[in-house]
């Protein structure tokens, strides 16, 4: 046993990250220019990331996954790299709805193929109506189907790991950025990060990202259901964004803030791709199977 | 990255597991009772004998050279028998580490056998009065004589000490605060010592004070360098605080009850805590086997051991409470989820509370100023 990146996928994790730490795509992409962001992904592409993450291992997908949370790198990273390999067919963005837990398909605009999963069959999709998401990164499009394309088993689950992981990523960010302002940021004469008051509540924001990432990587190898990764990570990382608000104190409520970004991120992909209730109703499901536990 | 068991250490779940079938007694008396003291006693005597009581450990002291992984499985396997409670664990999870890193071969030769055998069952005696998580006020002092020392002053909150045969902890030699501490191990039923027992909440005498009137003890019973008690204790305490003192079997065990006791009891209201719980039993369970995988590379436990024990001590309260809310009228009943409940809720004080614990995590890991 070894739970630990192999030396390839730690050299992987930081390839992507040493990219996308150059890349500040994501206010251009809520405004409406995507030609930075498409040149982030084609670059991806390039550079053989893109399909590292679609067509090697889980752990290869969360491991990218993270890194897309991490960075928020806007675009339909979760359709694209884990749900729809194989049906991008050389398209560098892709995207679907998979009602009902996923109703609407993210950044149809932008993406070269759109589809709808409908009860494990794919279609391709004609994008209708723009509803606007809390993320202004994420635009939501109502899609009819069109074509059947034919079955396609699993995606929900890859997108629920990857979903996990981006939250998991995000939720790091999170915490690193608030780490930083409560340093730098004075008051009474002291750094706030000082107070016991702000430390303990970004010591628990710590030990909730720390113990969910081992249900991520758990997860990508079967240890437990991806539900189970889902819930760990959201619950994390919405708590690292209800914190990194509530420690930034009123600069963090701007949308000037970069903190913006992640918070509206996190709040967002925590009722996508299944809520909470969901999730868990489908653990105790498979903890309760007359086969006993998974 | 991977999950899998290498056969070795499956032939040795396997025997385990079988062993344990055929061996674990059906309940026994509480620890901190003098008859069920001395039942765990003899159940670890019997562990002993087969060579399982202390499985990590060189085969010299009654071990079996076990690795890490294989340490974590065995408790896996003795939480999911049901077997009984550690009455040694003081001793060796707590004492054992630091005998193995600072320790002479004289005291590991002459201590650790009989610690693994419990033949000797030892109680730790760190707090005093005045000292509890401001541990560096120590004022139980030693002072030097011929051949030895004599220690003198007050204990407090000693786990096992109502019934155990020896103790170990910091004595004030010289200096203030860190400075000047010195680690000592002395007998309970030496001349000079006195044990008073206290009630813990559930009523039985889990831990004592202790009182120590020029308490003779010999230089042999010095580990590591006089005055430089601190860090002998500081450079194990990450074994209470982290893997050692609470492994993830304990805590999948209890999660596997609670799920079956929702399926006997199924509150729909209920059933995401106790998702929850198994979810935080499985994090903890991967967590560790991510520690196992970055000690191996040769990284050191250090404060996230305090990632650990905030961890499991909270998620140990939880998982009690769920069970007795499922239990409904009957959850205020004695029975086995009522005393563990009451058991859990000692986690988040002792081995250093979890409001220092915090203060570790910001500090040292997250880089916070002080």
């Amino acid at each position: 046993m070894k739970f630990a990146l192999s030396p390839e996928q730690a050299q992987f994790a930081d390839t992507l990250d040493a990219l996308l730490a150059k890349s500040d795509v994501a206010r251009a992409w809520a405004a409406g220019d995507h030609e930075p962001g498409l040149a982030v992904w084609r670059h991806l592409a390039d550079l053989g990331v893109t399909s590292v993450a679609q067509d090697g291992e889980p752990v290869d997908l969360v491991v990218a996954m993270e890194a897309v949370g991490f960075h928020a790198l806007p675009g339909p990273a979760i359709e694209t790299l884990a749900v729809l390999p194989g049906h991008t067919d050389g398209a560098l963005l892709a995207t679907v709805a998979i009602p009902p837990h996923v109703p609407y398909a993210v950044d149809a605009h932008v993406a070269e193929r759109v589809f709808v999963l409908r009860n494990g069959v794919l279609f391709t999709g004609t994008p209708g109506q723009r509803i606007s998401s809390v993320d202004p990164c994420r635009a939501l499009f109502e899609v009819t189907p069109a074509t059947e394309v034919g079955p396609l088993d699993g995606a929900f689950d890859r997108g629920v790991l990857a979903c996990s992981a981006q939250l998991l990523g995000a939720g790091r960010a999170l915490l690193a950025r608030s780490v930083d302002y409560v340093k730098q940021r004075t008051q009474f004469g002291k750094p706030i990060g000082s107070f016991q008051a702000v430390k303990h509540q970004l010591a628990s924001v710590h030990v909730g990202l720390e113990l969910a990432r081992p249900v991520v990587y758990g997860a990508a190898l079967n240890a437990v259901p991806v539900s189970a990764a889902k819930i760990a990570a959201g619950d994390a990382a919405y708590r690292a964004a209800r914190t990194a608000l509530q420690v930034h104190g009123a600069i963090g409520y701007t949308v000037e803030n970069d903190l913006s970004l992640w918070l509206s991120k996190v709040r967002a992909l925590h009722t996508a791709w299944g809520t909470g209730s969901v999730h868990r109703a489908r653990v105790m499901a498979t903890l309760t199977r007359p086969a006993g536990p998974h | 990255m991977d999950l899998d068991l290498d056969p070795a250490t499956l032939g040795f779940q396997a025997e385990v597991r079988s062993w344990l079938a055929a061996h674990v007694p059906s309940e026994l008396p509480s620890l901190d009772t003098a008859d069920g003291f001395e039942a765990h006693r003899a159940w670890e005597r019997t562990l002993f004998d087969e060579r399982l009581s202390v499985v990590s450990w060189p085969a010299e002291y009654g071990g079996r050279d076990a690795s890490l992984l294989q340490w974590l499985v065995f408790e896996e396997e003795y939480y999911a028998a049901g077997a009984p409670a550690r009455v040694s664990q003081n001793g060796i999870f707590l004492l054992a580490p630091t005998l193995f890193a600072h320790g002479t071969p004289e005291q590991c030769a002459r201590l650790l056998p009989a610690m693994a055998s419990a033949e000797e069952v030892w109680a730790q005696a760190w707090s005093e009065p005045e000292a509890g998580s401001d541990l560096a006020a120590i004022r139980a002092s030693a002072a030097k004589t011929d051949g030895g020392w004599l220690l003198s002053g007050q204990k407090t909150w000693s786990s096992r000490a109502a019934f155990a045969d020896r103790g170990f902890g910091l004595f004030r030699t010289s200096g203030e605060r860190h400075r000047g501490l010195t680690y000592f191990m002395f007998s309970l039923r030496a001349p000079g010592v006195t044990v008073r027992p206290i009630a813990q909440l559930d009523g039985e005498p889990g831990f004592a004070e202790i009182f120590l009137d020029d308490v003779f003890v010999p230089d042999e019973d010095v580990i590591g360098a006089v005055d430089n008690g601190w860090q002998v204790a500081m450079s194990t305490a990450s074994n209470e605080r982290g893997l050692s003192l609470r492994s993830p079997g304990r805590f999948l065990a209890t999660a596997g009850r609670l799920v079956r006791l929702w399926q006997a009891l199924p509150d729909p209201a209920l059933r995401d805590r106790v998702v929850d719980a198994w979810i935080g039993a499985q994090a903890y369970r991967l967590y560790t086997f991510g520690t196992v995988a970055r000690l191996a590379e040769g990284g050191s436990l250090g404060a996230e051991s305090s990632v650990n024990k905030l961890f499991w001590s909270e998620l140990d309260i939880a998982m009690h409470e769920t069970a007795l809310e499922l239990l409904g009228g009957e959850g205020e009943a004695d029975g086995p989820w009522l005393d563990g409940y009451v058991f859990s809720l000692a986690g988040p004080i002792y081995a250093g509370t979890n409001e220092i614990q915090r203060n570790v995590v910001a500090e040292r890991i997250l880089g916070l100023p002080r």
